[in-house]
């Protein structure tokens, strides 16, 4: 295995939209012992397909058979490499801030404005934000948040990404 | 339109995909099932006496065949104890369609009497599975069962039968057609690659074939011989893939990997090119992959894009069915000098021939070299550890001599099932099993089952009082402790043998034999062997067992330590 180049990578996935498909999924992951970063997956236009995010970090021979293997289930209809490929990727995330003074709100307000966040619920003395951008960035406000506040409460979705109109059909 | 019930639909689905015999083990939720296969006479009903045994039995079947072997088991117990037999049947790539009982579906998930989560359970080592939830689904979901596991890469697929579902009247057609859009096996040969790796064929000063259990799972060995006949490029073969052509072929070098013949390794060691055929380059076969086939750039064609570059980084891969791109590439070959090459196998084999040391008392392969001779034409199964390897390493295998075996997984236990199944698919070639006293002992109540389907298999039994192999590796690396492995005095053994008195081997299989209605032959000496094959032989309906006392101290060499290279080869002790 090829230590060096170990990164980060991202799949799409179309599966049946079936019982078991997420279970085989996320199956084939740890019984091979591959990484898995992150998951997301929701229905498509279709009912009958649903559509996956996944993220891994893995050198480039595990990524290769990471493709293959998925490729080979019966209930994967697609796999798509979005490595070297545009893509459009955001994760939502959920911080809700509690034992807030009133110079943290500010602050706070301060961070939503700058991260573009929304401030969607807000109470005596806690505030609640809503992220949309990339999962790098939700990783740094969450240090950051982790940081300034004495006590935070996270939950985020995931990234959910798709190709970029490409030049051509511009 | 006339509808009909999901139990009669399954049994019109049997005749139509030509399933005339299936292996099934009956229970609370399939009795349904059972009711309506009574009822017919087109597909005959196999009783064996374990579930564990009765996937062997479908398996071996499959494989000696070339069918899909079908099983029905009820739901719970029953179910699970497929899992060996599943596993076994994914990593050898055979073609199983297993139906399990299911409770109805309003108690799944309610921890209901012999309720599993049987798809749940069998998800890594199923190629397909599913429950049936909607009676509607019921013939497409059979339908693309059988189609899934005989088409591309061969493997189990398990379907399970809630027993409310089967009882539910619905469509009586049986579709004719499948369309599974995540699902297309590759049938087309991609000739620009297959060209390319023609090419380095032709360029190579010391080409060598690799013949894996791809090869002979697609029948491709007659296909196969011709090439390796029309471009003289001499043959090496994992243990699957052994009589991919004949063992006695002048280009046959023989077996690789860990107990592989000395020449086979050297050969692959100093080959410059390794063109290989339908292997997955398991770890018996590379030993430490740094160090396997060093000088050498490697083609691999192989069914399944997953098998290519996944232990072995390959050179030029091209996904094919082994058979078609063996007939494609027969078109563009030519014949290789490998004049030189062959001389220096040659002396390889010369240097250490592949046989077991001339004692005065009675040898593995004197059984074999036996069973060699007495018989034209065999399907010979084995169960797992020495005497498996014995039989690798000296069987003779042609157009009408076949083995079986459980090569990927290395299930103790199959030796016996593995003969029923492939008797009862094959019933005018001989048969013949070949287990230690370990793996006879793990699947010895089918004996039941091959006495009342009256079948004359000759069940050999390699007696050498212990877990065989297991030992050696205690003789070789453990420094003698040979824990766990005397079946003879059990756990307590401590290696006193001769210090403290042994107590008798239990149980007495020849006695066995005849408890069962069987037949049962001790043999230990040399003159003894062909005697009792010729009488086992004479056999039309009585299953036979032929105990052969065997020494313990009779190790497989050559052996290549677990994970050792070339260099680590223990030729003898």
């Amino acid at each position: 295995m090829n230590g060096n180049s170990m990164k980060k990578r991202w799949i799409s996935l179309y599966v049946e939209n079936q019982v078991g498909v997420l279970s085989k999924i996320s199956g084939l992951f740890s019984g091979k012992s591959y990484n898995l970063d992150s998951l997301t997956v929701g229905t498509t236009e279709d009912p009958t397909i649903s559509r996956m995010t996944i993220a891994t970090v893995s050198d480039d021979e595990t990524f290769e058979q990471i493709k293959k293997q998925l490729n080979r289930l019966v209930e994967v209809i697609k796999v798509i490499d979005f490595t070297d490929v545009f893509v459009r990727m955001k994760e939502i995330l959920y911080v809700k801030v509690r034992k807030c003074t009133p110079e943290d709100k500010v602050e706070i307000f301060q961070i939503a404005e700058t991260f573009k966040a929304k401030v969607i619920d807000y109470g005596k003395d806690s505030l609640l934000l809503e992220f949309v951008q990339t999962a790098t960035k939700n990783d740094a406000v969450i240090k950051l948040m982790k940081e300034e506040f004495k006590s935070i409460e996270v939950v985020r979705g995931g990234s959910v990404g798709i190709e970029s109109i490409s030049m051509m059909e511009r | 339109m006339k509808k009909i019930s999901g139990n009669k639909l399954l049994v019109k689905a049997l005749k139509e995909e030509g399933v005339d015999i299936l292996f099934g083990y009956p229970g609370a939720c399939t009795i349904d099932i059972s009711d309506e296969l009574y009822k017919q006479d087109y597909t005959k009903v196999i009783l064996p006496r374990q579930e564990v045994a009765l996937v062997h039995e479908a398996d071996a079947y499959a494989r000696s065949t070339g069918k899909v072997g079908v099983c029905l088991v009820t739901s719970g117990p029953g179910a699970t104890n497929l899992v060996t037999g599943l596993a076994t049947a994914y990593y050898d790539s055979v073609p199983l369609v297993c139906f399990t009982g299911q409770v109805a579906r309003h108690l799944i998930g309610n921890d209901a009497f012999q309720e599993v989560d049987i798809v749940g359970i069998t998800r890594s080592i199923t190629k397909y599975g599913v429950t049936v939830r909607n009676r509607d689904d019921l013939g497409r979901i059979v339908k693309e069962a059988f189609y899934i596991a005989r088409s591309g890469r061969p493997g189990p697929v398990l379907i399970d039968l809630p027993k409310d579902v089967m009882g539910e009247l619905g469509n009586a057609e049986y579709p004719a057609e499948v369309n599974i859009r995540g699902y297309k096996p590759n049938t087309q040969v991609h000739i620009g690659q297959l060209k390319k790796a023609i090419k380095m064929l032709g360029k190579a000063k010391r080409p060598l074939f690799l013949a894996g259990g791809g090869v002979n799972i697609a029948r491709a060995n007659e296909e196969f011989t011709k090439l390796v006949e029309k471009t003289n490029v001499p043959v090496v073969t994992t243990v699957m893939g052994r009589g991919a052509i004949a063992t006695n072929h002048p280009l046959y070098v023989g077996n690789l990997g860990m107990h592989g013949a000395y020449a086979c390794n050297m050969a692959v060691g100093e080959c410059d090119l390794l063109f290989s055929i339908g292997t997955r380059f398991n770890d018996r076969i590379t030993g430490k992959l740094h160090s396997f086939a060093p000088h050498a750039q490697i083609v691999h064609i192989d069914i399944d894009t997953a098998a290519i570059s996944k232990n072995v980084q390959v050179d030029v891969p091209v996904v094919a069915d082994a058979r078609e791109a063996v007939i494609r590439m027969l078109e563009y070959v030519t014949e290789c000098d490998t004049k030189k090459w062959l001389d220096e196998i040659g002396e390889w084999k010369c240097k250490h021939p592949m046989q077991m040391r001339k004692k005065p008392i009675m040898t593995p392969q004197d059984v074999i070299d036996t069973i060699n001779r007495v018989f034209d034409e065999a399907v010979v199964v084995t169960d797992v550890g020495q005497h498996q390897m014995f039989t690798a390493q000296f069987i003779e295998l042609n157009a009408k001599k076949r083995l079986l075996m459980s090569g990927g997984l290395g299930t103790m236990g199959y030796g016996l099932p593995g003969a029923i199944g492939a008797k009862i698919g094959n019933p005018d070639v001989p048969v013949i099993s070949i287990s230690g006293d370990g793996g006879m002992q793990m699947n010895i109540q089918e004996l039941a089952t091959a006495v009342l389907e009256e079948l004359p298999i000759i069940s050999c039994i390699f007696n050498n009082n212990n877990l065989g192999m297991v030992r050696q590796w205690q003789k070789l690396f453990y420094g003698k402790r040979y824990s766990m492995t005397c079946l003879r005095s059990g756990a307590a053994c401590r290696g006193r043998c001769g210090e403290v008195e042994c107590p008798a081997y239990t149980p007495d299989f020849v006695r066995l034999a005849e408890s069962y209605g069987a037949k049962g032959l001790r043999v230990s000496k040399t003159e003894e062997i062909e005697p009792a094959f010729r009488e086992a032989m004479k056999s039309v309906k009585t299953p036979y067992i032929i105990e052969f006392e065997i020494d313990p101290e009779d190790l497989v060499y050559p052996m290549i330590q677990p994970g050792g290279t070339l260099e680590d080869m223990i030729l003898d002790c």
